[in-house]
């Protein structure tokens, strides 16, 4: 993974002492709130609820086992003994007090982390797949280019007080496990003929009050114009993007406004003036941080492992767990692990304590290269297991409370903090996913559902991506009490679609029922081997909404 | 204008006379005023709106305007001023790099309205060399918020080179 050096390490001390000051000029009162806020927004310090909630940074998803150790440091020292992960790969720590918080970006310094840009007006933490550098279907590995367009926004003076935040996702597979077509910049990679690394660039994507899939800006723009690019895009919104109302702030509204073509054109005429100048990047940058992702020491493995083969027979619940959340790798003998943080009852999808957190970290020096994942389903991932010890990962997983078999299934449930934490929101999210998560506690059940993604947001902001998931649940507060809108049919990766709703809203008691006559009726129509999207894209939403409404009280 | 801080060849200095007011009710007639664009070519004589002849105005950028308009004036100013009406609004960082890099202004390029001590240092990285620090603070202050962070990852308009091409390991001067 990236390695800091002099510089790196020089500016994120820096900012912590900037922010020391400055939170102590808040204090004194030099500082009022409304100039204070968007210092403390761009060091990721929001106010909820009841406390200060700290939003740390994990670039592109990647931490190495000394810094998830120190954000367990955190957790316990700091907090209530547990951290949230989010759906761009950061984490979120919620009961933080304001004095503390130098001491915690201090903290996170000695440890090659930071705070900065995960909240605010600003680009954003840039973030990619969970399985970059080991994803069987990968074309390239983008963390090098992601590295590069972290460092470049990091702290870029022309660009901290944008008309809205701005995020930026890459990926570089086939499959897209980074939801690049709801951001503000999708970029996808590839090589072309003459294995030169080219991007598609996907702008004006977004969820939140206005969901918009990404339209293609650019085809094969040559890695080396990707810096000057985004600048180019960036001058642009940030010059014409809208102010007056900041719900139409985000560059998809400006996009959407202007036409892409008009869009392209602006661009373009920004762009050019720049394209050959030094932002233009070089190989031999390119190549510094591309040192820092060279494959490590992999052993030499067959691919098949006898053990291995005897306890997937043996043991119908690791076989289980296999089939759901052991991923492909490039190598050989080695394969990606899903660590589950959605449990069901006994915990919020996302939260992981901070023995957990340790017990990964330990598990990923055991089995692995010291490197642990964040994915933007909020699970955890190891990425280089050897088939050999994935039994004894899987046992271990279990006691700990990280091994639940149904990564992509129905109760890996994508939700918010909402009500429970969020200032913003109109509802609960979480007493919503373990009402869900508890219906549908019937490993067999949910393995013959197979894959079908159930998000929730507990507000139009959409923290929880509900507009992506098959079935999408926001919440919405009718004169005052906490109701749940569905959506059927969204969907995320290169297919990417929006969900539709389904009709009139339920009370929170009503919610489970209802999924379950949802699932109910995907499964009295489904053909063989067929899944959720597949059957809903063919009958459409009419058999669902026959089935949820009928006249009989849903309970 | 009070409270203002002016870059004399790279230092900072607290200036206590300065001559320039902003335009409004109270001070129509006297010069010199820094004015919007319409206003600012109502007082000017033919000779400085054909470049004949420097005018004894500023000209105040608004959050609207496109910098590209002031561009048949700027042989005869000599001051620019970009509002911030709020300091949460950035677009005159933009501004102050196309007037800066696209349009050449050498010119004084001063920061006026909400401007505010933690901004200082980015408002300086995109080319501002003034900045009329909001009335109810302290410039003293104020001016600590100049420097900043050491390190900058990709360029601005005083340091057009991304790190990567200064010197940054095994980066060197590399043309390509």
């Amino acid at each position: 993974m990236y390695q800091y050096d002099d510089y790196d390490r020089a500016l994120v001390r820096e900012r912590v002492a900037q922010f020391r000051d400055q939170v102590q000029r808040r204090l004194d009162d030099e500082l009022s709130e409304e100039e204070f806020l968007p210092l403390r927004l761009q060091n990721g310090l929001y106010l909820q609820k009841h406390a200060y909630m700290l939003r740390v940074a994990i670039p592109y998803g990647t931490l190495a086992a000394s810094q998830m150790r120190a954000l367990a440091h955190i957790a316990r020292e700091y907090d209530r003994g547990y951290g949230h992960f989010t759906t761009r790969q950061n984490i979120q720590f919620n009961w933080i007090d304001l004095e503390r918080v130098p001491d915690i970006l201090d903290w996170l310094a000695d440890h090659d982390m930071h705070a900065i840009q995960t909240s605010g007006n600003c680009v954003r933490n840039i973030t990619t797949e969970a399985f970059a550098g080991v994803a069987a279907d990968e074309y390239l590995d983008p963390r090098p280019l992601a590295e590069i367009l972290r460092q470049w926004s990091t702290v870029n003076p022309e660009f901290l007080f944008l008309p809205r935040k701005f995020k930026i996702a890459l990926c570089a597979a086939e499959e897209d496990r980074a939801a690049i077509q709801v951001h503000d910049i999708g970029l996808q990679l590839y090589r072309d003929e003459a294995d030169e690394l080219r991007l598609r660039v996907l702008v004006g994507g977004g969820l939140g009050r206005t969901p918009i899939i990404a339209q293609t800006l650019r085809e094969g723009l040559h890695w080396q114009d990707c810096l000057s690019y985004v600048e180019a895009i960036l001058r642009v919104y940030n010059r014409h993007g809208r102010r007056d109302n900041k719900y139409k702030a985000r560059i998809k509204i400006l996009v959407k406004a202007l036409g892409i073509e008009a869009f392209a054109a602006e661009v373009e005429r920004e762009w050019q003036p720049i394209k050959d100048g030094p932002a233009r990047l070089t190989e031999d940058e390119y190549q510094r941080v591309a040192a820092s992702f060279h494959k490590p020491a992999y052993a030499p493995l067959d691919a098949i492992d006898l053990e291995f083969g005897t306890h997937l027979a043996r043991d119908e619940a690791f076989a289980r767990w296999v089939s759901r959340n052991v991923m492909a790798h490039q190598v050989p003998g080695y394969l990606s692990v899903v660590l589950s943080t959605k449990p069901g009852i006994s915990a919020p999808p996302g939260d992981v304590t901070a023995e957990q957190m340790e017990a990964v970290a330990d598990w990923s020096e055991r089995y692995g290269f010291g490197e642990i994942r964040i994915a933007h389903e909020q699970n955890l991932v190891l990425p280089d297991v050897r088939k050999a010890d994935l039994y004894a990962l899987w046992t271990q997983a279990q006691a700990a409370g990280l091994g639940t078999a149904n990564a992509g299934l129905l109760t890996d449930i994508i939700a918010c903090p909402g009500g429970d934490f969020c200032a913003l929101a109109n509802a609960k999210s979480i007493p919503i996913a373990q009402a869900i998560q508890q219906r549908f506690d019937d490993l067999d059940y949910l393995h013959d559902l197979g894959e079908l993604s159930l998000n929730i947001s507990g507000c139009m902001n959409a923290c929880g991506h509900h507009h992506i998931g098959n079935i999408g649940i926001l919440g919405v507060d009718k004169n005052g009490s906490e109701w749940y809108q569905l959506t059927l049919g969204g969907s995320q990766g290169q297919q990417a679609a929006l969900g539709k709703v389904i009709g009139p809203s339920f009370a929170a008691e009503q919610v489970p029922a209802v999924i379950e006559r949802i699932v109910q009726t995907y499964v009295d129509y489904r053909e063989v081997n067929e899944g959720f999207l597949d059957t809903f894209q063919r009958i459409g939403l009419e058999p669902f909404k026959e089935r949820v409404y009928t006249r009989e009280e849903v309970a | 204008m009070n409270n203002l801080i002016r870059l004399v060849d790279g230092q900072a200095r607290i200036i206590t006379d300065d001559p320039w007011q902003l335009h409004d009710a109270e001070n129509a007639g006297s010069a010199p005023l820094i004015l919007p664009l319409a206003a600012w070519r109502e007082r000017q004589s033919v000779e400085v709106l054909q470049g004949g002849a420097m005018s004894a105005d500023g000209l105040l950028l608004q959050v609207d305007d496109e910098p590209e308009a002031l561009q048949p004036f700027l042989p005869s100013l000599a001051l620019i001023a970009i509002d911030f009406p709020s300091f949460r609004d950035g677009r005159g960082y933009s501004q102050a790099y196309l007037l800066r890099t696209r349009l050449g202004w050498r010119g004084e390029l001063r920061a006026v309205g909400d401007v505010l001590r933690d901004q200082l240092a980015h408002m300086r990285q995109c080319g501002f060399d003034a900045f009329a620090v909001r009335a109810d603070k302290s410039v003293e202050d104020a001016l600590k918020g100049l420097a900043g962070l050491s390190v900058l990852y990709g360029r601005s308009v005083i340091e057009p080179r991304p790190l990567f091409r200064r010197g940054r390991a095994g980066a060197e001067a590399e043309s390509t």
